[in-house]
């Protein structure tokens, strides 16, 4: 049991780590905020209106597939992508989760020099 | 969007004597809950084992960054690392900083805990700049921020 919780964190921890790898970019972070309307959309409109090649923009878009924040599905002949909000909500939650240790942290230096 | 955690907290007892609590070895590891090996030094590994219930078994690591007497004290660590089989030096490891100020009550102390993205914080605030709740956000404020700033 021990190890599969261990093996879990570590996974959980590495794909954190890569998430906010993936979000640190502006470009890709652009790309999110365009799919947030939870919408699929083609390659051609997440290029449009920037001044990025659809090369650069496949790109970025694999990036962000990768690490789950993007959904890739098929359409008729086109690829659409589609914006997957769980692993940035883990993230949210891992980071509360480290604010609540700090807090718990802080609580005991306080008892230890005003005790 | 920020990728920091940033805590405030007030305490009433002069900045000399926080200064200890956070930098002696012993005291640090009394409220931090870390049996440390010995000293912090700055430059080096800082070694314990955690004393907290449960977590007795794992090892305490961290690479001591800057001691600025009575001002600032920072280091370098893998936040929640706590599988002892597990080399963690190859994930992205964070940076804690102990600032401190005198103020009337006694000190003012200021924990920041950044680089959870490992990217420059020059080009991570401009990336996040569209909200500083820090990662706080969610798809709703990405759509927010769409409908201020249309395509």
């Amino acid at each position: 049991m021990q190890s599969i919780s261990n093996k879990r964190r570590l996974s959980a921890l590495k794909a954190r780590a890569s998430v906010f790898a993936a979000l640190g970019d502006e470009t890709r972070l652009s790309v999110l905020v365009k799919l947030s309307n939870g919408q699929p959309q083609s390659i051609a409109r997440l290029t449009a209106g920037t001044d990025l090649s659809r090369q650069a923009v496949t790109k970025h878009l694999r990036v962000l597939a990768n690490v789950g924040v993007v959904r890739s599905l098929r359409v008729g002949r086109e690829s659409l992508f589609k914006l997957e909000p769980q692993p940035i909500e883990d993230l949210r939650d891992y980071l509360d989760q480290v604010s609540r240790q700090w807090d718990d942290a802080l609580a005991r230096l306080k008892a230890h020099v005003e005790g | 969007m920020s990728d920091r955690i940033e805590k405030t907290i007030e305490l009433k007892a002069p900045v000399s004597r926080i200064w200890r609590a956070l930098t002696d070895h012993q005291e640090f590891g009394a409220w931090f809950r870390v049996r440390m090996e010995g000293p912090f030094v700055p430059g080096q590994v800082a070694r314990g084992r955690i004393t907290y219930p449960g977590y007795e078994h794992i090892q305490w690591e961290a690479v001591v960054q800057k001691m600025e007497p009575e001002r600032l004290f920072s280091f370098t660590w893998h936040p929640y690392a706590i599988d002892p089989k597990q080399d963690y030096s190859s994930e992205p490891s964070t940076l804690v900083e102990f600032s401190l100020r005198k103020i009337p009550a006694g000190t003012l102390l200021r924990v920041v805990e950044s680089g959870f993205d490992k990217l420059p914080a020059n080009r991570r605030h401009e990336a996040f700049r569209m909200n500083d709740e820090g990662w706080s956000i969610q798809v709703k404020n990405i759509a927010e921020h769409i409908e201020q700033t249309p395509a």
